[in-house]
């Protein structure tokens, strides 16, 4: 049993040694700050702060799987969520107001808040196509691309501003980014995600069975379920600890969103064709080509489904700020692409999961937090950063060299 | 006399994991003759040249090389210091950087130079002298990659030349060249004997050892098989010596009996996608039927796997000519496409072509065949892996788990790895192309035996192999390549390795 177990390590050993990192970042920084980034404001805040960045990683997963790169993706989310915040402020509300004078204002903006969803996931996946159709259709290569729409994205900003802050957006909008469930909804939600746990995994083990495969010994599969969902209890049960002015909140909406997604994009990942075509091409795209393949669908399928994780990102930025600014998004791209890689993509293309991906998002959101928490200046910040992720590359690489 | 003798190749035996490439070769080249060198594809020509050229160092071969009497070993910067010692070599692929003028490749990593600076006025002066000297028309200051492929080759043989060889090894220099160019370079190579220079000269082309060389040797499964003045040797002398071995019991009786005609190819022109007006396969017509294995020989660059690769829609572009299946007109643009004629390739290199290399065995059996067991939004994993078991015990593959990385395997399960891949999609027509290169006999073997097995379900099967002994024992007909052109079609009982290897030398039309 206990060999087992050292065997499923040594198999997963670059998801397990980012865990431990994680786990030896966190001790340092509870050492450091007298426990006070353990504590349940900070964790909430922490999970808080990941999830713009953990939308940008996931679809950069998929990117940089299919060999490709996506350098606009901070500028793309600054975009997207300007245009938010111009929708509401500008448009909607004056539209809608006239439309529907006499509605519940509060009403009127949560209608205002979903057409601007409709509107920038829309747009998200306009720029995505037009990207992608230049990578893989015009055959220009994707650094290149993407740079240059990290330049003109950024201009977009700068044109929809007019250097300004737009807003303040919707009560609603801001909710997305801000609000959390009850504890009593966080507790339905931990128990509902538990149930599907063992159901799942027990499910799974039914249609193996149907198709007469040797199982694995029930009692692994039951300490897997448990794992995960101990993770999910103790989650929820610090974040129901986390109380502001005497009220007592729980899961933060845009970490549900984010668990949401990233459920999504995993399945997506493992599960499809689709998801299979993006490994083969970054793993061999000579090999894919001959499998039948279709390259270009596919790399364009990737870039779309960035740009519509790009408007999430934006629209989450939105409701967090509460206003749309002229420096939303900036250098996102650069923390999406440190965490995947850190999390285990291989720039080489082929290699990357999304769970490592979030893991990564989560270290460089760490350091980011557990810093400023110590009031570390902004240079020793980016430094520290910056070597952490050339130290988390270093060790791949040996790793690699060792096997 | 001894000191006759420029170069001596003294007992010289390589191995790599799994075959031995050269078996107690010797040699002695005299000095300021050309010297021949030929032999099949993997007879060890190359192999020999590399270990005289540096690039398998000093120690990673047994046996003695002596330059002018004295031994050389080759370690470090072991290409560097064959050239020191005079050995220079050019090479069948280009090495030349496209981007830069013919001066600067011919002077690339020995610049003159004063302090670092380089003297781009001496460099180009001494291009130009060495070009007039050996009548090259070739202006010294043009881009490389503007050159047609036959000048880039006499640009990197006056690279070879200026570097003051004392034996001078080509290999294949007249694969690319025009006969007007071929003529340019035999003009060369008797000034440079005339100037005392050595050169070892390899080439497929049997009339050109009659027409340049001295001395002929015949290499032979890493053997040498004889050297002879070329004043005493014939083509059939040679070929006989080229091929000459003892065929043993390797291969299986197939029980097979070709039925009707599933495919035939009209007229087949196709170019090179990189190289516009290159054509890489030149009107070639055949026919294929169920049930029959045809087997594709010819020399390296004789256009085969290009036939094949185009057939499968994924080779050359402005394909010209017919191609039907089953008697309806097929337009094969995609691997997609051919796949939906019924036909598979198992392509040439497997690491590079048929595999993903990091993923598992399921992950690259499944790969062209997840339309069988997915939906829009699922694949079915436990479908996908029930399939791949059946495929890889079937094929015997030997893993423990079919979820274990391909790189875990031996080179001839991985190969067979490719085969469950195209087996699954249930070819008509199954195109393998080299499909036992590098693999063990025993696994040679059992794909022989599929192969059969396949043929006696009435599965077509194309073989491209440089293997004589495999493509005379395996298949049913032998097209024979020469010059991307089918130099012939052969039936079974007609063909012997002697007019095979005629026809794909040009020799015989």
């Amino acid at each position: 049993m206990l060999r087992s177990i050292w065997n499923i390590i040594l198999r997963n050993i670059k998801t397990f040694t980012m865990i431990f990192a994680l786990g030896f970042i966190w001790l340092l920084f509870s050492i450091l700050t007298q426990f006070g980034f353990v504590q349940p404001e900070n964790l909430s805040n922490l999970f808080r702060q990941m999830t713009i960045i953990s939308f940008l990683s996931i679809g950069m997963v998929l990117v940089i799987v299919t060999g490709n790169i996506d350098l606009s993706v901070g500028s793309v989310t600054g975009f997207l969520s300007v245009i938010a915040a111009f929708l509401q402020y500008y448009v909607f509300s004056s539209l809608l107001s006239g439309m529907l004078p006499t509605a519940d204002p509060l009403l009127v903006g949560a209608i205002s808040t979903v057409l601007t969803i409709i509107v920038v996931v829309a747009t998200g996946v306009g720029i995505g196509a037009l990207q992608g159709t230049m990578v893989s259709y015009l055959g220009i290569p994707a650094f290149i691309v993407t740079l240059g729409g990290m330049f003109i994205f950024r201009g977009g900003v700068l044109a929809i501003t007019q250097g300004k802050t737009i807003g303040p957006v919707e009560e609603s909008m801001k909710a997305i980014a801000q609000e959390y469930t009850s504890p009593l909804v966080g507790w339905v939600i931990a128990g509902v995600a538990i149930a599907l746990i063992f159901f799942g995994i027990l499910w799974r083990r039914r249609q193996k069975k149907a198709y007469g495969f040797e199982l694995k010994p029930m009692r692994f599969d039951i300490l897997k379920a448990c794992f995960f969902s101990v993770l999910v209890f103790s989650y929820v049960l610090v974040m129901n600890l986390y109380q502001v002015m005497g009220e007592f909140k729980s899961i933060q909406y845009p970490v549900l969103l984010m668990a949401v997604v990233a459920l999504v994009f995993s399945y997506l990942s493992s599960n499809t064709r689709f998801g299979r075509y993006a490994y083969a091409i970054g793993g061999n795209k000579e090999a894919a080509r001959l499998a039948g393949i279709n390259i270009k669908k596919n790399i364009l399928q990737v870039f779309i489904l960035m740009g519509v994780l790009c408007a999430v990102a934006g629209i989450v930025l939105t409701g967090r700020v509460g206003y749309g600014t002229t420096s939303g998004g900036d250098k996102y791209e650069l923390t999406a692409i440190a965490g995947c890689v850190i999390g285990g993509t291989s720039l080489m293309g082929g290699e990357g999961t999304i769970l490592g991906a979030l893991v990564g998002s989560l270290i460089m959101t760490s350091l980011d937090n557990g810093m400023s928490y110590m009031n570390l200046g902004p240079e020793w910040q980016y430094i520290i950063k910056g070597a952490v992720l050339i130290l988390a590359v270093y060790l791949d690489v040996v790793s690699k060299k060792k096997k | 006399m001894a000191n006759d003798v420029v170069l001596e190749i003294d007992n010289i035996t390589k191995e790599f994991p799994g075959i031995v490439a050269l078996t107690d070769v010797s040699l002695q080249i005299k000095r300021g003759e050309i010297h021949g060198l030929c032999g099949e594809n993997g007879a060890g020509k190359s192999t020999l040249m590399k270990i005289l050229s540096g690039v398998y160092e000093y120690g990673s071969y047994r046996g003695n090389v002596y330059m002018e009497g004295e031994e050389i070993k080759f370690t470090g910067e072991s290409i560097k210091q064959a050239i020191a010692k005079g050995i220079a070599i050019v090479y069948q692929e280009l090495s030349l950087v496209p981007k830069l003028t013919v001066g600067e490749n011919i002077f690339l990593g020995r610049e003159p130079h004063n302090r670092g600076i380089i003297n781009w006025d001496k460099l180009y002066a001494e291009t130009d002298s060495l070009l007039k000297k050996y009548k090259l028309e070739i202006p010294f200051g043009a881009q490389v990659g503007n050159l047609g492929i036959g000048q880039q080759q006499l640009v990197e043989i006056a690279r070879a030349i200026s570097e003051e060889a004392k034996v001078l090894i080509l290999d294949e220099p007249t694969s690319a060249l025009t006969e007007e160019e071929v003529g340019t370079l035999f003009a060369i190579l008797k000034e440079l004997k005339a100037n005392g220079v050595t050169c070892i000269y390899i080439s497929h082309k049997l009339e050109e050892f009659f027409k340049i060389t001295d001395t002929i040797t015949v290499l032979r499964d890493g053997m040498v098989i004889g050297t002879l003045p070329t004043t005493e040797a014939t083509v059939e002398k040679i070929i006989s010596m080229m091929v000459g071995r003892v065929m043993k019991e390797r291969f299986p009786k197939g029980n097979r009996k070709p039925g009707e005609t599933i495919m035939e190819v009209r007229n087949l022109t196709a170019y090179d996608p990189n190289a516009p007006g290159v054509k890489i396969v030149d009107d070639v017509s055949f026919s294929l039927r169920r049930g029959e294995i045809l087997g594709v020989a010819g020399l390296m660059g004789s256009g085969r796997t290009e036939l094949v690769t185009t057939l499968f829609g994924e080779g050359g572009v402005n394909v010209s000519g017919e191609i039907s299946v089953k008697n309806i007109r097929a337009d094969i643009r995609s691997a997609r496409g051919a796949m939906a004629n019924k036909i598979s390739l198992v392509p040439e290199d497997r690491k590079a072509l048929g595999l993903i290399v990091n993923d598992s065995i399921i992950k690259n059996i499944s790969l062209p065949n997840l339309d069988a067991f997915s939906s829009f939004l699922r694949i079915n994993k436990n479908e996908e892996y029930k399939m791949c078991q059946k495929y890889a015990d079937d094929l015997q593959i030997k893993t423990q788990s079919i979820n274990a990385l391909v790189t875990s395997l031996s080179g001839g399960n991985q190969q067979k790895v490719v085969i469950a891949k195209w087996l699954m999609s249930s070819p008509e027509i199954l195109i393998l192309d080299e499909p036992t290169r590098g693999i063990d006999v025993g696994a040679k073997y059992e794909i022989y035996k599929l192969m059969n097995e396949l043929a006696e379900k009435g599965v077509a099967l194309i073989m491209v192999s440089s293997d004589l002994p495999e493509v005379l024992s395996m298949s049913d007909r032998i097209m024979v390549m020469h010059e991307r052109q089918c130099a012939g079609i052969l039936d079974q009982n007609e063909a012997t390795q002697e007019i095979v290897m005629a026809l794909a030398t040009g020799i015989r039309k």
